[in-house]
C-alpha cells in the first residue's frame, strides 16, 4: 500500500462510534438523506420554522403585561388564525433546534472537527448555543402564565448571585405590581435581540466554509416539516393560569429543552449554576488547544504551472484558496494563493488543478497547487509501479482516501491501492492514467455519501467522474470499468464486498487491455 | 433494504423524534417547592443609617475650604450594613448582613433570600437593624397563615410603616 509521506492524525474511536450510529439511519433514509449529517442544516431549517411561527405569534401578541397572557389565551381558543398551531410550531421547532444544535456538537466533537482550521467554526457555534438557550428560556416568559413566572424568577435568581447584582434584580419580580409594561416591553426586546445576535453568530460560524450548507435536502426538510405539523396538531401547547407572584403552582409542565437550567439550580444553587455554566463552556472552548489535534500540512501553491484558472478557489470546502493579482509577470491576469491557516490540507485543489494531469511529459510531475505530505508527482509514481507489478486478473486500481474505509487490505496481485488525501484530491485523468497503464477497472473509494471528511470531497469527485464539473472525467473513458464506492472508517467489510462486485463486473467485460493495449502518452500541458 | 421497508423506518424514526420532542416539552413536571410548603421572600433595597454621626467643623476647618464647600457639619459617607433577623415560630430561617453599595459603602444595602417553609399557620418575627450599634429598632411579628404554594414578600418600605408582609 502506498501511504502518504508524512502521517497524519488517524481517525478516532470516537469517530467510528458515530459511523455505527450513522448506520442505523443509513437504513431508513440512505446515506444522502441521514438526518445525522445534516443536523447543522436542519438546525437552520428548525430555526427558520421558528422565526417565522414567531412573527405570526407576534402580529397577535398583546404586549402589554396585562395583556400578554389573555392575548394568548384568545390564540389558543382560536381567535386568531392558526395562532394555536403556530404557538406549538413555535415551542416545538425550538425544542427540535436544540436537539439538533446538541447533536451537532457532540457529532463534531466525536470526530475532533473543533481544532486547527475548524477552530473559528468551533467557538463561533459555542457562542451560538449560548444564545440559543439564552433566547429560549427568554422566550418562554413572555407568555406570562405561572411557568413564565417561575422561569423568570429562577432566571434573576441566578443573575443575582453576581455580585454586581447581589439581589437587586429580584426587587422586579417579588410582587405583580414590579412587573409594569414597560419591564414587559423590555423582555420583548430581549427576545427580538437574542435571536438576531444568534443569526449573526450563525453567520460567522459559517464563513469559514463554503458552501455553507445551511437548507437540509428537500425530502428531509419536507419530513421534518411534515413531522411538526403532526406533532402541533396531536398535542398543542396549553397555558398554564395566568401569572401570580402571590402563589407558586404545586407541579410545573417543564420544557426540559430550555428549562433544564432552573432544575438545575434547584439542587446546585445559584453558585453551583454559574460554576457548572462556566465549566461546560469553558471546557469545550479549550478543547482546540487542549487537545493535539495535529495541523495538516496547507496546500501549495507552484507558480510555474498555475494559470490562475479558479478550479481550485471554486472547490476548495474551507475558503482557502483565494485568486490575487499575478506576482510572477507571467501573462495571466490572476495566480492562486493559500491562506495556510484555513487550509484543511485536503487536497481538493490538487484534484481541481489541471496541472495534476498525470498525462504530463516529465519525469517528476509537478502541478498548480499540490499538497507537501503527498505530492501528485510521488502518486503518479505510486500508481504506475503498482499498477506495473499486477499479476492476477481482472487486474483493478483502488484510489482510496485516508479518510475513508481502509484500503491497503485489499492489495493482493490483482489489486493495487493509492491512498490519497481525499476522493476528491483525486484528478479524474488519473482514472484514465490507471486504465491505459494496464488496469482493468478503477475503484474510487471515499467517505460515506455526504459525510466527507473535508464536507464536499465525496461529492466533487461523483461529478468530476460524471463528467458534470471541471476538471472531468473523458467521456471517452469506459464507465463501466470506473466505479466509485462510499465506504466509512469502519465499512472495511463493504469496501471488499463492492470490489468483490465489480471485480465480478469486470470479469464480465473481459481484460481492459485487449482493446486498449498502448501504455498511457505523456503530454505537454496545455494549462501549465 | 427495499423502499417500504425503508419508508416504514422513517416513518417510525420521525414519529420517535415527535415523540420525544412532544413528552420532553412538557414532562416530567417539575414541583418548585416541596410538598405542602410556601415560600417566604425576603428582598428589601435600603440605605442604613450613616455609620459615623456628623461632626461640627471648626472655624479654622471652615476657613480652609473654598467659600463654596463651607458646609458647618462633616458627614462621612459611609452607611451602617442593614441587618435582617426573620423567625419563625421561634426558629431563627434567616439572618442576613447586607453591606451597603458603592466604592465608599454610602449606597443602599440589598438583600434577598428564598426560604421555603412547612405550609400552615406560623408565627413571623421580622427585625431589621439599620444603624452602626446594629440596633434591631424595627420589628414586626404576628402570624400569618401560609397555604401551600403561597409566596410571603418581606420588604421594608420606611413609607408604609417600616416593615411590611404581602
Amino acid at each position: 500500500m502506498a501511504a502518504p509521506a508524512i502521517a497524519l492524525p488517524a481517525p478516532g474511536r470516537a469517530a467510528a462510534a458515530v459511523e455505527r450510529v450513522d448506520a442505523l439511519f443509513d437504513a431508513a433514509f440512505g446515506q444522502g438523506l441521514n438526518p445525522l449529517r445534516h443536523l447543522g442544516a436542519l438546525g437552520y431549517h428548525f430555526l427558520w420554522i421558528c422565526c417565522a411561527s414567531g412573527i405570526w405569534i407576534y402580529v397577535g401578541f398583546d404586549t402589554s403585561a396585562t395583556g400578554a397572557w389573555a392575548s394568548l389565551d384568545a390564540m389558543d381558543r382560536g381567535e386568531w388564525p392558526l395562532g394555536a398551531f403556530a404557538r406549538a410550531l413555535h415551542r416545538y421547532s425550538a425544542d427540535a433546534l436544540v436537539v439538533v444544535t446538541l447533536l451537532h456538537l457532540a457529532r463534531e466533537a466525536a470526530r475532533r472537527h473543533y481544532a486547527a482550521f475548524r477552530r473559528f467554526a468551533w467557538l463561533t457555534g459555542l457562542f451560538a448555543l449560548a444564545l440559543l438557550f439564552l433566547a429560549g428560556i427568554n422566550g418562554y416568559w413572555l407568555a406570562w402564565d405561572q411557568l413564565a413566572q417561575w422561569s423568570l424568577t429562577a432566571t434573576i435568581e441566578w443573575l443575582d448571585a453576581l455580585p454586581v447584582f447581589d439581589g437587586s434584580l429580584a426587587r422586579n419580580v417579588i410582587d405583580d405590581g414590579q412587573v409594569n409594561d414597560r419591564f414587559f416591553s423590555l423582555l420583548i426586546f430581549v427576545h427580538i435581540g437574542l435571536p438576531l445576535a444568534l443569526l449573526g453568530a450563525l453567520w460567522a460560524h459559517v464563513q469559514r466554509v463554503s458552501p455553507a450548507r445551511t437548507a437540509p435536502p428537500r425530502a428531509l426538510g419536507w419530513g421534518t416539516a411534515a413531522m411538526l405539523a403532526a406533532l402541533c396538531l396531536a398535542k398543542p401547547v396549553a397555558l398554564m393560569p395566568a401569572a401570580d407572584l402571590a402563589f407558586l403552582p404545586a407541579r410545573i409542565p417543564l420544557d426540559w429543552f430550555y428549562l433544564f437550567p432552573h432544575v438545575a439550580m434547584a439542587s446546585l444553587g445559584p453558585a453551583g449554576l454559574w460554576a457548572a455554566t462556566a465549566a461546560f463552556f469553558a471546557a469545550l472552548a479549550a478543547l482546540p488547544w487542549a487537545t493535539r489535534v495535529p495541523r495538516a500540512p496547507a496546500a501549495r501553491v507552484n507558480l510555474a504551472n498555475c494559470n490562475g484558472c479558479a478550479r481550485c478557489f471554486a472547490d476548495c470546502p474551507y475558503d482557502a484558496v483565494v485568486m490575487v493579482a499575478r506576482t510572477d509577470g507571467r501573462h495571466h491576469p490572476r495566480q492562486a494563493q493559500v491562506d495556510p491557516m484555513l487550509c484543511a490540507g485536503c487536497g481538493i485543489c490538487t484534484g481541481a488543478c489541471p496541472s495534476s494531469t498525470p498525462f504530463r511529459r516529465g519525469e517528476t510531475l509537478a502541478t498548480g497547487i499540490d499538497m507537501p505530505q503527498a505530492a501528485i508527482g510521488e502518486l503518479r509514481a505510486r500508481l504506475e509501479s503498482r499498477t506495473a507489478a499486477l499479476t492476477g486478473t481482472p487486474r483493478v486500481v483502488v484510489l482510496g482516501c485516508r479518510w475513508s474505509a481502509p484500503a491497503a487490505t485489499l492489495e493482493d496481485a490483482s489489486t493495487a491501492c493509492v491512498e490519497f488525501l481525499c476522493a476528491a484530491m483525486v484528478p479524474p485523468s488519473f482514472v484514465e492514467y490507471a486504465l491505459r497503464a494496464g488496469a482493468d477497472g478503477v475503484l474510487l473509494a471515499g467517505c460515506r455519501e455526504g459525510d466527507c471528511e473535508f464536507r464536499t470531497g465525496t461529492a466533487l469527485a461523483a461529478e468530476r467522474l460524471a463528467g458534470a464539473r471541471k476538471p472531468a472525467l473523458r467521456p471517452s473513458v469506459p464507465r463501466e470499468r470506473v466505479r466509485q464506492v462510499h465506504a466509512g472508517i469502519t465499512d472495511a467489510a463493504a469496501l471488499r464486498a463492492a470490489l468483490d462486485d465489480f471485480r465480478a463486473a469486470l470479469a464480465r467485460l473481459g481484460p481492459r487491455a485487449a482493446d486498449h493495449p498502448h501504455p498511457p502518452k505523456r503530454q505537454e500541458s496545455r494549462h501549465g | 433494504m427495499n423502499r417500504p421497508l425503508a419508508w416504514g423506518l422513517q416513518a417510525v424514526l420521525y414519529g420517535a423524534f415527535a415523540a420525544f420532542l412532544g413528552y420532553f416539552s412538557t414532562s416530567p413536571a417539575f414541583a418548585p417547592l416541596p410538598p405542602d410548603h410556601a415560600l417566604i421572600r425576603l428582598s428589601l433595597n435600603h440605605a442604613g443609617q450613616r455609620k459615623f454621626p456628623c461632626r461640627t467643623r471648626t472655624a479654622e476647618e471652615l476657613a480652609k475650604l473654598a467659600p463654596n464647600m463651607r458646609a458647618a457639619e462633616d458627614c462621612p459617607r459611609e452607611r451602617a450594613p442593614v441587618r435582617v433577623s426573620v423567625e419563625l415560630d421561634g426558629r431563627s430561617v434567616a439572618d442576613i448582613e447586607a453591606r451597603p453599595a458603592g466604592l465608599s459603602r454610602d449606597g443602599a444595602s440589598v438583600a434577598y433570600r428564598r426560604i421555603p417553609v412547612p405550609a400552615g399557620t406560623h408565627r413571623l418575627r421580622v427585625a431589621l437593624a439599620d444603624d452602626a450599634a446594629g440596633t434591631f429598632d424595627r420589628v414586626r411579628e404576628e402570624a400569618v397563615s401560609l397555604p401551600p404554594g403561597r409566596v410571603l414578600v418581606i420588604d421594608f418600605e420606611p413609607g408604609k410603616g417600616g416593615i411590611v408582609l404581602r
